[in-house]
Formats: structure tokens, C-alpha cells, sequence
């Protein structure tokens, strides 16, 4: 018999902080440049398509991590809609974590844009050009963000709510541990 | 586990909702303020495709401007010339293929050939190693404005007034009055004429760049294409869609050539306006030869679905603080996805319209 654990583990705090930091500034970057027409607009351009291909490449990794650890349980007593919408919402958040790099890449390459990180690099297009594929992608693109955007703000609100009102112990398993 | 925590009393418990409604609040507002939304003096890619729009009229999946063209393929015939100066692919010797288009300034797919002196190229060079070098030209020394915001000023004094369907004189006076930048292109185009075809024109790349170096050094340029070996179309072109006619028949014959020229700036030549031409006598190079040797009706054509964004650019050119780079960058962005979303209304569109 394990006894359940009361924190995660390091790497997958790390990477829950690290991401998070990344993800707000995505969404706001993504915000402002499409708002933008001044200089700010190209400035945030450059930054955004490298950041969301390294926030690619840290769901891909945290992802594993989570399958590969276990997590601490939700108190026994969370009301059983409470506790399916924790879980629901946590795989909505690495949906669209996943989904939304994936996205804007694959939008760039049906557009025939070359997908260039900055410094000459350059991916490979996922998806041969096509008009209507690239403003489906497009359009995509932006509602999904819009909604990983209140995804957060529900996520930091249940964990505020976790950690004031409920005091349960489930704020403090991701904030900090041994 | 956690062992049960002491019940909190009510004022307590409001004061902690209020604690987690605050940050989701303020995240919340910021992100409406970054995206505009909270922010409705703020000149957005939208505003400026949005008045393109309301002058050029609805006319589904095509460019909310410059929307008449048509396709054109070749190839960029590159000297070496510039190998020095930029390290970027295009201008090593050698052969870069092109995808072009040739159009006319406005929102209106139907306009007359002769209803505006100004014709516009837009380049597209894709090399060997996937590097884009896109640019977009027009055939004037000098564009009217030096920043975004007059250039949005300038769509709306000639917006066509509901009235008359026709542009307001008056607003139009009054912006050319309030803006002293454009007395070059207003001397320009007043003797212009609108030619009888896209082969005979130069045109000119207008905003500054920068070439980038094998060892980094950067200089700022600007570019344009000059026609060789060209005669002039014998009469003045007859009908509303005479270019599209006139570039066939020359093609028929050959393919078109303009020379690739780069000028240098000197140390104070204004890099971050475009309304500013530089003295005549600057260094030229040279750096090899467009070749454009076929045309395509843009509604089926290779040029159709590509955003010829003038920030698309390889390693070796970098733009310059000209300000209207990024605003058309971020418009032409806005008018992409309109107009990719409609692209299935085009194959019903009639082209030309009678």
C-alpha cells in the first residue's frame, strides 16, 4: 500500500509554473499583435511563434510526465461535480496546449508562409497551402485561445477557491512539496 | 490529509471570494485593454481594412485592396552583385523562382485600367532553402504619407461620401492641406498618366530596408524594378481591362525583363519614411534581372492565395523602423483572412464583369 502523495512531483511543478508564465504571456502577445499596427505588431510576432513552439514542446514533455507520475488525489469530500470538473478542465488544458501551437503552425504552412523561428531557423510546413484550410485554421486558432484564456482564469479561480475558502490542501500540492 | 480547517465567518468568507475574483478580474481587463477591445481610440488592423473596405465596396475574397491583378511566374536572374552586401540566398548567382502580380491601387476588382495613374507589382521570391523574400511595389517615386496614422486619415477623407458615391473634394483638400509630406507625391501625380500597360513601368519598392551581411554589417536600402528593352504600348488602351490584354499580348512574344535595382542610403537619409524619396544620386547596384514570362487570371492563378507581405523576408534583408511596414503587415494580415475565408464566392464571381 503507497500512501497518496500530498504534492506533485518537482518536474511536474516546475513545468506547471514554467508553462504558466508562458502561456499568459502567449495570450497576451497574441492579443496585441493582432490589435497592433505599429512596430509592436512585428515585435510580438518574433516572439510569439518561437515561445508557442518551445510551450509545444513543454506540453509534449509535461504531458509524459504526467502519465509517467502519480498525481496527489482530490480530497475525498469534493462534491462529485466539483471533482469532474476539475478533471474535465485539466484535460481541456492540455488539449489546448497541445492543440493551439499545433494550430498556428499549421496555419502558417496552408497560408505557403515559411514557419521561421527567428535566426534563420525554419520548420517544415505541416500541411500543403490551401486558402479555406488556412482561415479555418485561423479562425480556430483565435476562438481556441480565447477559450484557454478563460480555461485559466476558471483554473486560477478553483485553485484560489481550493486554497482560501476550501483550504484543502490542493493549492498547496502544486505550490509547494518536499 | 489536510485535517479539517475552522470554519470562517461570513465576513471572512466574502473578503477571500473577493481575494480570488481580484486577480481574475485584472487578468481579465488587461487582456481586453492589450486586444483593443477596451481601448477604442486605437488604430487596429481592423479600423484601417475596414475603411479599404467601405471605399472599394463588398466584393467577397478578393484583397480589400490592390484587388484587381493578375498572376504572373518567372524567375529573379540574380548577378552576384549584392552577394557582399546581404547574405541572403536571392542574391547569390544564380536563378530564384517568382510568383508575381500586377494590380491596380483600390478595393474595386472591376475598376477601369484608367481610373488610377498607379500600378503596383508584389513579388514573391521562394528560395532553394525555403527562405521568402516578398515584396510588394508600385510604380510612383514616392509614397504620399510617412506614418500609419496619416495613412488612415488619408483612406478616410476619400471615403466616397453616401451622397455622391463620390469622394468628398473638400475632406480631401482639407487632408492634403493638413499634411505637407505629400506635396512630392501630389507634384507626381499630377502629371501622371494611367499607362497603357504593366510592362512599360518602373516600380518601386518605397519603404527602407535593411541588407544584412555575412559579418553583419547593415546598410539601409531601398529597391525598385526598371523595365528593359520595353516599347511603349502605340495607342492609350482601350476598354476598362486593357492591361490584363496588352500583358498577354507582349508575353505572347517573350518574356518581360526589369532590371533588380538596390540604392544605398547615405549616413542622414531619412530610413523610416516613406514619403521622403532619397537624392537621385545615390549608389545603385545592380543585382540582376526579373524575368516574368507567364500570366494567370489571379481568381485561379498561383499569386491568388499568398499575402505579399513586405515583413516576409529571408536572413540578409531586415525591415527598417518605417513605420508603415509593420501597419502593412498587420492589415494585409486582417484582409488575408477575409478574404481566405470567401475564397469559395470567387469561383461564382464573373471575371471581368461587364
Amino acid at each position: 500500500m503507497t500512501k497518496p502523495l500530498q504534492h506533485f512531483v518537482p518536474v511536474a511543478r516546475w513545468l506547471h509554473w514554467a508553462m504558466a508564465a508562458g502561456l499568459l504571456a502567449m495570450l497576451f502577445i497574441g492579443a496585441g499583435m493582432v490589435a497592433s499596427v505599429s512596430a509592436r505588431h512585428e515585435q510580438l510576432i518574433e516572439l510569439h511563434k518561437p515561445l508557442g513552439i518551445a510551450l509545444l514542446a513543454l506540453a509534449v514533455i509535461r504531458l509524459s510526465v504526467r502519465l509517467a507520475t502519480r498525481q496527489p488525489p482530490l480530497p475525498a469530500d469534493l462534491p462529485a461535480v466539483q471533482a469532474l470538473a476539475a478533471k474535465a478542465s485539466h484535460w481541456l488544458l492540455y488539449g489546448l496546449m497541445l492543440s493551439l501551437p499545433l494550430l498556428g503552425w499549421a496555419m502558417l504552412s496552408a497560408a505557403g508562409d515559411p514557419v521561421n523561428l527567428g535566426a534563420g531557423i525554419l520548420l517544415p510546413p505541416l500541411l500543403a497551402p490551401n486558402a479555406a484550410t488556412f482561415a479555418l485554421l485561423r479562425t480556430a486558432h483565435g476562438y481556441l485561445a480565447y477559450l484557454l484564456f478563460c480555461t485559466v482564469l476558471v483554473h486560477l479561480a478553483a485553485a484560489l477557491y481550493h486554497g482560501l475558502i476550501r483550504r484543502d490542501g490542493v493549492l498547496r500540492s502544486m505550490a509547494r512539496g518536499r | 490529509m489536510t485535517p479539517k480547517p475552522p470554519p470562517l465567518g461570513t465576513a471572512a468568507t466574502l473578503a477571500r471570494f473577493g481575494l480570488i475574483a481580484l486577480p481574475v478580474l485584472i487578468l481579465g481587463l488587461t487582456l481586453g485593454y492589450v486586444r483593443g477591445w477596451l481601448d477604442p481610440g486605437r488604430l487596429t488592423p481592423a479600423k484601417v481594412v475596414d475603411t479599404l473596405q467601405a471605399s472599394g465596396g463588398p466584393h467577397p475574397g478578393y484583397r480589400r485592396n490592390h484587388a484587381k491583378g493578375v498572376c504572373v511566374t518567372g524567375w529573379f536572374e540574380s548577378n552576384g552583385q549584392l552577394a557582399q552586401a546581404s547574405k541572403a540566398e536571392v542574391f547569390a548567382a544564380g536563378r530564384t523562382p517568382v510568383v508575381g502580380r500586377f494590380a491596380l491601387p483600390g478595393g474595386n476588382p472591376y475598376a477601369p485600367d484608367n481610373s488610377v495613374p498607379i500600378r503596383s507589382l508584389a513579388l514573391r521570391f521562394t528560395q532553394a532553402d525555403g527562405q521568402q523574400w516578398r515584396t510588394g511595389m508600385n510604380s510612383m517615386p514616392v509614397f504620399p504619407v510617412g506614418t500609419t496614422q496619416a495613412f488612415f486619415d488619408s483612406l478616410q477623407a476619400s471615403r466616397p461620401d453616401p451622397a455622391t458615391g463620390k469622394p468628398n473634394p473638400a475632406a480631401q483638400q482639407a487632408f492634403f492641406a493638413s499634411h505637407p509630406e505629400t506635396a512630392a507625391f501630389l507634384a507626381w501625380v499630377k502629371t501622371a498618366k494611367p499607362s497603357a500597360s504593366f510592362a512599360t513601368e518602373r516600380y518601386d519598392g518605397l519603404n527602407a530596408f535593411y541588407l544584412v551581411a555575412a559579418d553583419g554589417t547593415r546598410q539601409a536600402v531601398r529597391w525598385k524594378v526598371v523595365p528593359e528593352g520595353v516599347t511603349p504600348t502605340a495607342s492609350a488602351g482601350e476598354g476598362a481591362d486593357y492591361l490584363a490584354t496588352d500583358l498577354e499580348q507582349r508575353l505572347a512574344g517573350g518574356p518581360l525583363r526589369w532590371a533588380l535595382q538596390m540604392t544605398f542610403a547615405n549616413p542622414d537619409d531619412p530610413v523610416d519614411d516613406a514619403s521622403k524619396a532619397w537624392p537621385a544620386d545615390r549608389r545603385t547596384v545592380e543585382a540582376g534581372t526579373l524575368v516574368l514570362e507567364r500570366a494567370v487570371a489571379q481568381n485561379d492563378g498561383p499569386c491568388r492565395d499568398i499575402n505579399y507581405d513586405p515583413t516576409v523576408l529571408p536572413q540578409g534583408i531586415e525591415i527598417s523602423g518605417d513605420p508603415l511596414l509593420p501597419a502593412r503587415s498587420a492589415a494585409y494580415a486582417d484582409s488575408y483572412l477575409r478574404r481566405t475565408g470567401e475564397v469559395n464566392s470567387l469561383h461564382a464571381a464573373q471575371e471581368p464583369r461587364p
